[in-house]
């Protein structure tokens, strides 16, 4: 991802105040629309953090934004506890796992992190549902508290600047420079002193830790939480297309994929909800075929061909 | 031959892929300030004896070390901040970044680390260093095969190495950009440099190198100065075959 | 615990014939074909439909779903891979593409199945129960065993034996190299693509006589490949039939012994074991 400057950083603040506003301006079907872009905006940052600059292609979002939303679930309804504490501490837990699975995986080729990732959701619903079944005791998992809608958007939009913050800074940092050559040539970074592993592990921890605080901030819109629902592999699979679709080579990109897939995406369900399927994989071809760079980078290869031009 | 004071001592190192030898307790010494001259035909294995100094294959036996410290057994990135600096056979080049940038990555993550103004400073001085500083800002794809040489061998500089290793510097250039190449290396070496570099061009091993290892069949043939070893009979013959000797 | 045996063993059998599809495609082709699945369920569903519609044996669909497979592998590779490989300028690149090209694939022909059937491929075909050493067990689970390894052993003979099965072989060693000695790289893998795609329909329609599929648990299988293929070592068909072994009776063991809820965590536990210890794969040689 190239360093951004003091510009796009300043548009993203005031994108921000204004994104602030929309609670007070929209409710009822579009605030719960405008929920959902925010989550999937925090989701789509955080994920291009680490996939934009080392093209390793995440799908391990739904397992991190799930564990966030059961622990909410189960220490909110097993063990009494006030909201606050699994907002604290399924980030921490998320990160944990994501740590540990950057250090088994991403050594490795790029194939092997995504078919890790793959059914990594859907191994971890298989476990707390075994672990509940037999353990625990399955009662119902009850989320009560006194937020609104509008309290979730903007806890969300809190967490989409601190992540596009944080990003920024990255960027300009040297661990942003070092996951820059890492995506460009990987041995190269490694044969100029650049611990390759562990700039990786760091930021998929990154992205694990928001993952999770998204999953938790979210887990009260529910009331009721269900590993099947908070576990969702389909999850993944749309933060990759909207990151991708925008862009994930700059860190506005997600940005620029998500308003409109969103929007799109719950046309679809109403319109044709049995081809939601038909119509993510038909996202995914539009992606390698049309958009490589998303929208973005297809701004980008214009500009520089009316730069041509006018030179 | 045993040099006091060796910077980088090669000892014993055999490395094999499956069933084949690559190379065969190989030992060599390169002493501060010395420029050394890895030969031998080809398939010889002389890449590979580069890329167990600089960590991108361990050896399956033997010690490498730097100022006495073994390096044979960390990863590349490790041997790269200890003081190893390499070139690639063909040329390795980071496509997305332009030149400066690059540069920059050695100066940023090598031997010494710097940042900010400082690492940019001394990447542009090292790329003026290679003659390339008028180019800074252009994207690497623009580059012809010479200058994307001297962008990687300016990244090696950046990272201040103590040890250069150059894999094939010279190969594919046409005699003029031969000519400036050479002139290159032989800045380096009057700078004190300690360099190993793999080289075909034999003019050039004869203008440059103090010593020269020759390679055949993963062995150590014959090890001297380049007018000796280019005259040892077992050299010619690994060189040209028997029949020829 | 013989019964564990005899069904773990059994169903490797299917596991093994689908790994050796897909490491045709991986090994040869270099494509991570994340839609294996849905070409296997693909299968299945075709030896339902045909089934339950008009009374045809999955045995004698397991034939028809050959050159059907075959054909539109091709041409999935043909038309949607080959552009990517020619674009891509390096390894990695064509490792994204195919992965991302591959998940829209395997999403589309969930959405087309789905609009087929969107629920359970169930039927009955051969089950009634047979005693093998003193174990019992479905005869359709022995039949597909059968069937499977009689495939499995005509691939082997075809890729040892074979002019063009060596051909397949030594691009799977080197492209470059095989391109040297006048072997049509990209023939070669366009064919080695099609016939592995066939091979995992041929596993899919042999597995739904004895396991109940639908449209959407592709995603499943192509998990189970994958770590076969993993686990044995891109390329190595002992390998992978030493590892689906491994995998077969680890989760008939799992399923019995603790719960059939865990069998894809016991398959994670093994697949971290392999990538912490043997990256390479269990036969797999570290290559430089």
């Amino acid at each position: 991802m190239k360093p951004s400057g003091w510009q796009e950083l300043l548009l993203a603040a005031l994108f921000a105040m204004l994104a602030a506003f929309v609670p007070l301006v929209a409710n009822g079907y579009w605030l719960s629309i405008a929920v959902t872009a925010m989550m999937y905006l925090a989701l789509a940052t955080s994920w291009a953090l680490f996939s934009g600059p080392t093209h390793y292609i995440s799908l391990a979002t739904g397992a991190f934004f799930g564990i966030g939303g059961y622990l909410v679930g189960s220490m909110m309804s097993d063990y009494q506890l006030a909201f606050w504490v699994p907002l604290v501490v399924a980030p921490v837990v998320a990160a944990l796992l994501a740590m540990l699975i950057g250090l088994a995986t991403l050594r490795l080729s790029g194939v092997y992190f995504v078919i890790f990732t793959l059914g990594l959701a859907e191994m971890i619903r298989n476990l707390i549902s075994w672990i509940q079944n037999n353990f625990l005791g399955s009662r119902g998992l009850y989320v009560l508290t006194d937020l609104r809608d509008q309290h979730i958007y903007w806890m969300l939009l809190a967490v989409a600047a601190v992540v596009y913050l944080l990003g920024w800074l990255i960027n300009r940092s040297r661990l942003g420079f070092a996951l820059r050559i890492i995506g460009n040539d990987e041995t190269v970074a490694r044969h100029v002193g650049i611990n390759t592993a562990t700039a990786k592990v760091i930021l998929f921890t990154t992205t694990g830790f928001f993952a999770a605080l998204v999953g938790a901030i979210i887990a009260p819109r529910w009331s009721y939480i269900e590993p099947n629902q908070v576990f969702s592999p389909q999850l993944s699979f749309l933060v990759v297309i909207m990151a991708l679709l925008g862009g994930a080579g700059r860190l506005w990109g997600p940005l620029v994929g998500v308003i409109p897939f969103t929007i799109i995406w719950e046309w679809v369900g109403v319109q044709f909800p049995n081809q939601s399927f038909l119509f993510m994989g038909l996202a995914f071809l539009l992606i390698v075929y049309v958009l490589p760079n998303g929208v973005v980078g297809r701004i980008e290869q214009l500009r520089a061909r009316l730069r041509e031009r006018e030179a | 031959m045993r040099y006091s004071g060796a910077v980088l001592s090669v000892s014993g190192v055999t490395k094999r892929f499956g069933g084949l030898v690559a190379v065969s307790s190989m030992s060599f010494d390169v002493a501060e300030h010395e420029m050394v001259g890895v030969i031998g035909p080809n398939g010889s294995g002389k890449t590979t004896m580069m890329n167990m100094i600089s960590g991108a294959f361990k050896p399956t036996a033997g010690r490498i070390s730097m100022k006495g410290r073994r390096i044979s057994d960390m990863p590349a990135q490790t041997i790269a901040r200890e003081g190893v600096g390499r070139t690639f056979q063909l040329v390795r080049l980071l496509p997305g970044l332009n030149v400066i940038e690059n540069v920059l990555s050695g100066a940023v993550f090598g031997h010494r680390r710097r940042w900010g103004r400082d690492a940019e400073d001394f990447a542009h001085a090292m790329l003026e260093r290679v003659g390339l500083e008028a180019m800074s800002y252009a994207p690497v794809a623009q580059l012809t095969y010479i200058d994307q040489k001297r962008v990687e061998l300016a990244r090696v500089l950046a990272g201040e190495p103590e040890v250069l290793l150059l894999d094939e510097w010279l190969a594919g250039l046409n005699p003029t950009e031969l000519e400036t190449g050479i002139e290159l290396i032989h800045n380096l070496r009057d700078e004190g440099r300690t360099v190993v570099l793999v080289e075909h061009v034999m003019d050039a091993i004869r203008a440059l190198c103090d010593r020269c290892v020759v390679m055949s069949a993963g062995k150590k043939i014959a090890e001297g100065t380049p007018d000796e070893v280019l005259n040892d009979a077992e050299v010619i013959r690994a060189y040209l075959g028997d029949d020829d000797a | 615990m013989l019964d564990i045996l005899v069904s773990g063993l059994l169903l490797s059998g299917t596991y093994a014939l689908v790994a050796m599809g897909l490491n045709l495609q991986y090994g040869v082709a270099r494509i991570m074909n994340l839609a294996n699945g849905e070409v296997l369920v693909l299968g299945a569903l075709a030896a339902f439909w045909l089934f339950t519609t008009s009374q045809v044996s999955p045995l004698l669909t397991v034939i028809l779903v050959i050159p059907v497979a075959f054909v539109g592998n091709w041409l999935i590779y043909r038309f949607l891979l080959t552009p990517l490989v020619r674009r891509s300028k390096n390894q990695g690149q064509l490792e994204v593409d195919a992965i991302l090209a591959t998940f829209g694939m395997s999403f589309i022909l969930i959405g087309i199945m789905v609009s087929i059937e969107g629920g359970f491929f169930a039927y009955k075909y051969l089950s009634e129960p047979i005693s093998i050493l003193g174990s019992t067990s479905s005869l359709n689970r022995l039949v597909a065993f059968l069937i499977a390894v009689a495939i499995g052993g005509a691939l082997y003979l075809w890729l040892n034996h074979t002019r063009p099965g060596v051909a397949v072989r030594a691009v799977a060693v080197s492209t470059e190299a095989s391109g040297l000695v006048g072997i049509n790289v990209p023939r070669m893998s366009a064919l080695a693509f099609a016939l592995g795609g066939a091979i995992t329909a041929v596993g899919g329609a042999l597995i739904s006589t004895f396991i109940t599929l639908d449209a959407s648990i592709g995603v499943v299988f192509t998990m189970k490949a994958l770590i076969i293929v993993i686990m044995g070592g891109v390329g190595e068909i002992r390998g992978a039939i030493v590892a689906a072994a491994i995998l077969g009776l680890v989760e008939t063991a799992v399923a019995t012994l603790v719960d059939p809820g865990l069998t894809l965590a016991a398959a994670y536990l093994i697949f971290v074991l392999i990538l912490l210890f043997r990256p390479q794969g269990l036969f797999g040689r570290v290559s430089s």
